[in-house]
C-alpha cells in the first residue's frame, strides 16, 4: 500500500481553519523562521480518511481477530469506557486548573474519580496507597524502584543491587538500572519461581529488594512467596510485585497480603483499557504504609466537607514523575471497568481467565510439550523445541496462525523455555473461539510434520509475507525521504 | 446478578469446561495457591450495568467546569481537533491492537508509525525518530540520557526557560543517577548566551534549551548550539510542535536530539494525559535513541513492509544495560497526530500557526493597552507571552474564573520573583470577541 507521502497532489487540502483575511499575523525577523513549510501530506479530506481506513484494515486487533498474547491480556475492551473517557467534562479540563487560585472547583469530577480510583486499587491489591501517576507499566516500575531507593536512603540504609530472576520481563532489570541499581540475576526453577538455593546466595544487607511476577511468568503461582518475603524483610529489602499477571488473581489473592510492598499495574491489561497498538497504558503503582511518605507528587486527598484538593507538601517524596496526575483518560476507562465489574465480577474475571487458560492447556497437552506437568494459570506455556525435529520452529507456527486468521500467541519468551509459546485467551473468549484455536493448532502441528515448507512459507494471506529483519537494522529506512 | 463481567461463557459452558479440565469447582482451579493466601473480603462496590455506571460518571464528568474560555497554556494547548481524527483513531482495528510485534498482522500500526516517524522528522528538519515516548517531559529527560552516554560525560546545562513542570521531572529522575545538573537562568526571557559560555566545558554532556521558551519568547539558538559543539556537548532540544508551522526547525539550528510534547496535534487536554512524548535526531544517534522505531524493508517477494527495527537497543534484548526501560509507549496518540498533520496538510499547518501568532499579536495589543500593564520580556513571541501586572498573577486568576475565564497561568507559581507574572496563551479556538471579553475583566480587576 503507498504511503501518505505517495498520494495527494499539490495544493489540496483536507482541514479549513477560520478565515483570517481580516487578521494580521506578526512579521517575524527571518532568522527566527523556517525557509519553506514542512513537507507535510496534501490530500483531500476524503483521501485521508480513505487511506488510514484501509491501514486500519491491515491489522490485527481484538475487535476483529482471537489474539491470544501471553503476559499481554488482551481481553475485550468495552465501548462504555470509550464513551466515558471521551465525556468532555472529561476530555477538556486542562490540567493545570486545579493549581490556580479558585481553580480547585473546576476539576472536582476528575479529582473525585482519580481519588476513588487510589481506592478501589489499594483495597483489591492490599496496599495502603496507589499512585496513579506512571504512564506505563515499566514507567511504574521505575517509579517504584525510586520510591524504594527514597524509603532505604532516608532509613541510612546502604543498598547496592536488586535481585531479578531471568524469567522477569526485560522491564524489570532496565528498570532497576534506571533506579540507580546493580541487577543480581538468579536463575529460576521449573515453574519460573527464583530458585531458592541462588536467591538465598545473593540475598546480602545490601540487597535493596526483590522484583517477582506472580503468577510468574510461566503462568504458575509462586508457591514460597512468604518464605522468599520474609528473608527479603529480613534484611530490610522490599518486595516488588510486577503486576502483569494480575488477571490470574483479581478478587482472590492480593499482593499486599502476601508480603508485597511495592506493586505496579498495567491498566490497559487487568484493567481492560486498550492498547491502542502499543500505548497509551498506564502503570499506577500501590505501596505499603511504610513507603507511603515517598509516593510522587502531588497527592490527590478529600478534605473534611467532602472536596477534592492536591496536596502538594511532601517532603519526603520522590518528586515529581509525570508532568500531571497520570494518563488520565486511560484512568477513566479503567475506573468505569471496575465499577461494571464489582467484586463478584473481579473474581469471575479471574476464574475465567485461568478456567479458559487450563482449557487451552489440556486441549492442546497431546499435540504440543506443555511446560507445566499439572494446573496453570491464566496463561498457558508450551515449547516448540520437539518440532524442532521437523525443521519447524516455534515462530513458524505462529506464522501458520497468522494465515488461519488468529493472532499468534507471544513467542521466545520467557526466554528460560526453549521455543516458548505463551497462551494466554483471557475470561473473555468463548469456548468456541478457543476451540477453533485449539484446532488451528492441532492442524499446525500435523503440518509440521507432513509439510514443514508449508509452515516455512507462512503467512500466505497478509499483503506482505515474513520480512527481512537483518535489512531492517541495516538500512536504518526509517523515515521517508522523498516528496510526493 | 446486575454486574457486568464482558465473560463470554455462560453457566452450562462454564460447568462443561471445567468438567473437561477435571476441576469440581472454580476453588479447585486455585488449588495451588495455599488458602492463607486467598483473601474472601474485598470491600467493592456490586458491580452495576453499563447504563448505571455511565450515569454516574456523567455526574462526576459535569462536577467539572464545562464552559471556561481557557487561556491557560504553559505547554499544554487546548487547540481544535477535527472530527476525522476522532474517528480515524477510534476505529477497533487501531485502539484494540497490541504492539505490532508480529509485523505481517500489523501493517496499519506500523506503516502508520513510519509515516508519523517522517512527518516528525520533516516537522523537526532531523533525519530519524522514534515511535514516541510517555510526554515531553520524559522524552526530554530520555534525550539528555542519550546525551550522557553519547559523550561519556556527566553535565547537563538546562535553561530555565525549559518549562519548569519538565524541569522538576528531570530533577526528580536524576536524583538517583549522579547527574551533575546545572540551570541556567533566562536573560531578558531568552537563553543566556554569556552564562552558557562559561559554564560550557569538557564535562559538558549537553546543553538543554527549549523554543518558544516557557516565557513563549522565540529565538534562533543557532550560535549556542555551535558554541555547545566547540566544546563536544550535544544540544538538546523541547519544542512545540505547533510553532514548527512557521518557526526555524531546530534541526536547521543545529540541533542533535529534539524532543518535545505532541498533545497540540489532534490530542484533547484530558487532564493531563495520555500525551505523546516525540524524540527526534541524526543517524549517527540511533543506536542510542530510545524507544521503539518502525523501519522500512522488504519480504521475499520484494514487496515493501515495516516492522519494528534496532531492538538490540531496547530493553526484551538488553535488559538492564538497555538504552531505556521504556516499553509501552504512546502509539495511538502518535496515530492521532499523525492523522491531524495529514488534515492539517502542508498549507493548512502553516496558516494554524500563523492564525495562533496572529491571534497572541491581536491579545498582546489589547492587553498592553490597559494602564499598568506591560510585556514582561521584549524577545518576539509565538503564541503565548509572559505580563507584568499590576497586582499578584494569582488573585487576577481567581478574579477572573469567577467569570468563567482562566486568564493564563501565574508564572510565580514556578519562578519566586514573579508573583505578578501572568502567561496567557492563545490558540485558533479563542476568537477576537472572547479574547476582548478577557481584557475588559483584567482592566476591570485591576
Amino acid at each position: 500500500m503507498k504511503l501518505i507521502y505517495e498520494k495527494g497532489a499539490p495544493g489540496r487540502r483536507a482541514a479549513r481553519l477560520p478565515d483570517m483575511t481580516n487578521e494580521k499575523a506578526p512579521a517575524f525577523n527571518s532568522k527566527y523562521l523556517r525557509e519553506k513549510p514542512a513537507d507535510l501530506p496534501e490530500l483531500a479530506e476524503v483521501e485521508v480518511v480513505r487511506h488510514f481506513t484501509e491501514l486500519s484494515r491491515l491489522n490485527f486487533s481484538v475487535d476483529t481477530h482471537f489474539y491470544p498474547l501471553g503476559s499481554c491480556t488482551m481481553k475485550y475492551n468495552p465501548k462504555a469506557c470509550e464513551a466515558a473517557a471521551a465525556l468532555p467534562g472529561f476530555a477538556d479540563a486542562h490540567p493545570v486548573w486545579p493549581q490556580l487560585r479558585g481553580g480547585g472547583l473546576l476539576t472536582q469530577g476528575a479529582l473525585q474519580l482519580l481519588y476513588e480510583t487510589e481506592r478501589l486499587l489499594s483495597e483489591i491489591c492490599g496496599m495502603a496507597e496507589f499512585t496513579l501517576q506512571p504512564l506505563a507499566g515499566a514507567h511504574g516500575e521505575l517509579t517504584g524502584v525510586m520510591l524504594m531507593a527514597a524509603y532505604h536512603r532516608d532509613r541510612g540504609n546502604r543498598k547496592t543491587h536488586i535481585i531479578v530472576p531471568d524469567s522477569a520481563h526485560g522491564t524489570n532489570p532496565a528498570s532497576a538500572a534506571l533506579g540507580g541499581y546493580d541487577i543480581v540475576t538468579i536463575p529460576s526453577d521449573r515453574n519460573g519461581a527464583p530458585d531458592m538455593a541462588a536467591f538465598r546466595k545473593a540475598l546480602n544487607a545490601e540487597t535493596a529488594g526483590i522484583m517477582l511476577t506472580c503468577p510468574s511468568t510461566l503462568g504458575l503461582f509462586v508457591p514460597n512467596i512468604r518464605e522468599i518475603a520474609e528473608a527479603v524483610h529480613a534484611v530490610d529489602g522490599l518486595m516488588y510485585y510486577d503486576g502483569a499477571n494480575l488477571n490470574a488473581i483479581l478478587g482472590r489473592v492480593k499482593p499486599g497480603a502476601i508480603g508485597f510492598d511495592v506493586c505496579h499495574l498495567n491498566l490497559h491489561k487487568t484493567f481492560s483499557t486498550p492498547h491502542g497498538g502499543g500505548g497509551p497504558g498506564a502503570g499506577p503503582v500501590g505501596v505499603v504504609e511504610k513507603l507511603r511518605p515517598y509516593l510522587p507528587i502531588s497527592r490527590v486527598v478529600k478534605t473534611q466537607d467532602g472536596m477534592y484538593s492536591l496536596d502538594y507538601d511532601l517532603p519526603k517524596s520522590i518528586g515529581y514523575i509525570a508532568p500531571f496526575y497520570g494518563n488520565f483518560g486511560v484512568i477513566v476507562r479503567a475506573y468505569a471497568y471496575i465499577l461494571m465489574l464489582g467484586r463478584e465480577g473481579l473474581r469471575e474475571t479471574s476464574n475465567m481467565a485461568v478456567l479458559n487458560a487450563n482449557y487451552v492447556q489440556e486441549k492442546l497437552r497431546p499435540y504440543f510439550e506443555a511446560v507445566a506437568p499439572g494446573r496453570c494459570m491464566h496463561e498457558c506455556v508450551f515449547s516448540g523445541k520437539p518440532l524442532g525435529r521437523f525443521g519447524v520452529h516455534t515462530l513458524d507456527i505462529a506464522k501458520g496462525l497468522i494465515d488461519r486468521g488468529m493472532h499468534p500467541p507471544t513467542v521466545y519468551f520467557p526466554l528460560n523455555v526453549p521455543e516458548a509459546i505463551m497462551i494466554e485467551p483471557t475470561e473473555t473468549e468463548s469456548r468456541e473461539t478457543l476451540d477453533r484455536f485449539v484446532d488451528a493448532m492441532k492442524e499446525l502441528a500435523a503440518l509440521a510434520e507432513k509439510e514443514p515448507d508449508a509452515l516455512h512459507r507462512a503467512p500466505v494471506s497478509m499483503p506482505v509475507g515474513r520480512l527481512d529483519e537483518v535489512a531492517a537494522a541495516k538500512n536504518m529506512d526509517l523515515a521517508y525521504t522523498k516528496s510526493a | 446478578m446486575s454486574h457486568t463481567s464482558f465473560i463470554a461463557a455462560g453457566a452450562q459452558e462454564q460447568k462443561a469446561m471445567l468438567d473437561a479440565v477435571g476441576a469440581k469447582s472454580f476453588d479447585d482451579l486455585f488449588a495451588d495457591i495455599a488458602a492463607e493466601y486467598q483473601t474472601e473480603s474485598f470491600q467493592i462496590p456490586g458491580g452495576r450495568s453499563e447504563l448505571e455506571v455511565l450515569q454516574s460518571l456523567r455526574r462526576l464528568a459535569a462536577r467539572n467546569s464545562g464552559r471556561l474560555v481557557n487561556f491557560c497554556g504553559a505547554g499544554f494547548y487546548d487547540h481544535f481537533i477535527p472530527a476525522a481524527v476522532d474517528a480515524l483513531a477510534g476505529r477497533g482495528e487501531f485502539f484494540t491492537a497490541y504492539t505490532p510485534y508480529q509485523p505481517e498482522a500489523a501493517q496499519g500500526t506500523l506503516q502508520a508509525i513510519y509515516e508519523y516517524q517522517t512527518a516528525i522528522v520533516r516537522l523537526t528538519g532531523m533525519e530519524i525518530a522514534n515511535a514516541s515516548l510517555y510526554d515531553g517531559g520524559t522524552a526530554l529527560f530520555e534525550g539528555i540520557m542519550m546525551a550522557l552516554r553519547h559523550t561519556g560525560r556527566n553535565r547537563v546545562l538546562v535553561d530555565e526557560g525549559v518549562n519548569p513542570i519538565y524541569r522538576t521531572m528531570l530533577r526528580c529522575y536524576m536524583r538517583n543517577l549522579s547527574i551533575d545538573y546545572v540551570e541556567i537562568p533566562v536573560a531578558d526571557g531568552t537563553s543566556d548566551r554569556n552564562a552558557f559560555r562559561s559554564k560550557l566545558d569538557k564535562e559538558t554532556a549537553a546543553v538543554v534549551v527549549q523554543n518558544p521558551n516557557f516565557f513563549g519568547c522565540i529565538d534562533d539558538l543557532s550560535d549556542l548550539v555551535t558554541a555547545a559543539h566547540e566544546t563536544g556537548a550535544l544540544a538538546v532540544f523541547s519544542v512545540y510542535p505547533v510553532s514548527l508551522g512557521i518557526l526555524k526547525a531546530p534541526g536547521t539550528m543545529g540541533a542533535d536530539i529534539v524532543t518535545g510534547e505532541g498533545q497540540s496535534l489532534g490530542l484533547p487536554l484530558s487532564f493531563g494525559g495520555p500525551y505523546l512524548g516525540f524524540m527526534a535526531t541524526r543517524k549517527a544517534l540511533a543506536r542510542r535513541m530510545p524507544g521503539r522505531v518502525v523501519g522500512a524493508t522488504t519480504d521475499a517477494q520484494g514487496r515493501r513492509g515495516f516492522v519494528l527495527t534496532l531492538q538490540a537497543r531496547e530493553q526484551h534484548i538488553r535488559r538492564e544495560k538497555a538504552t531505556s526501560n521504556i516499553c509501552t509507549n504512546e502509539a495511538l496518540c502518535a496515530l492521532r497526530a499523525h492523522i491531524f498533520l495529514s488534515l492539517m496538510g502542508k498549507q493548512g499547518f502553516v496558516e494554524l500557526a500563523q492564525l495562533c501568532a496572529a491571534r497572541a499579536a491581536y491579545a498582546k495589543d489589547r492587553l498592553t493597552a490597559i494602564p499598568g500593564v506591560r510585556l514582561k520580556y521584549a524577545a518576539p513571541f509565538f503564541n503565548e507571552f509572559a505580563l507584568d501586572l499590576p497586582r499578584d498573577a494569582s488573585d487576577v486568576v481567581s478574579a477572573l474564573i469567577d467569570k468563567g475565564i482562566v486568564p493564563g497561568f501565574p508564572v510565580g507559581r514556578y519562578y519566586k520573583n514573579m508573583p505578578n507574572v501572568l502567561l496567557a496563551a492563545f490558540t485558533e479556538k479563542r476568537t477576537p470577541e472572547e479574547i476582548d471579553v478577557m481584557a475588559a475583566n483584567i482592566r476591570a480587576v485591576l
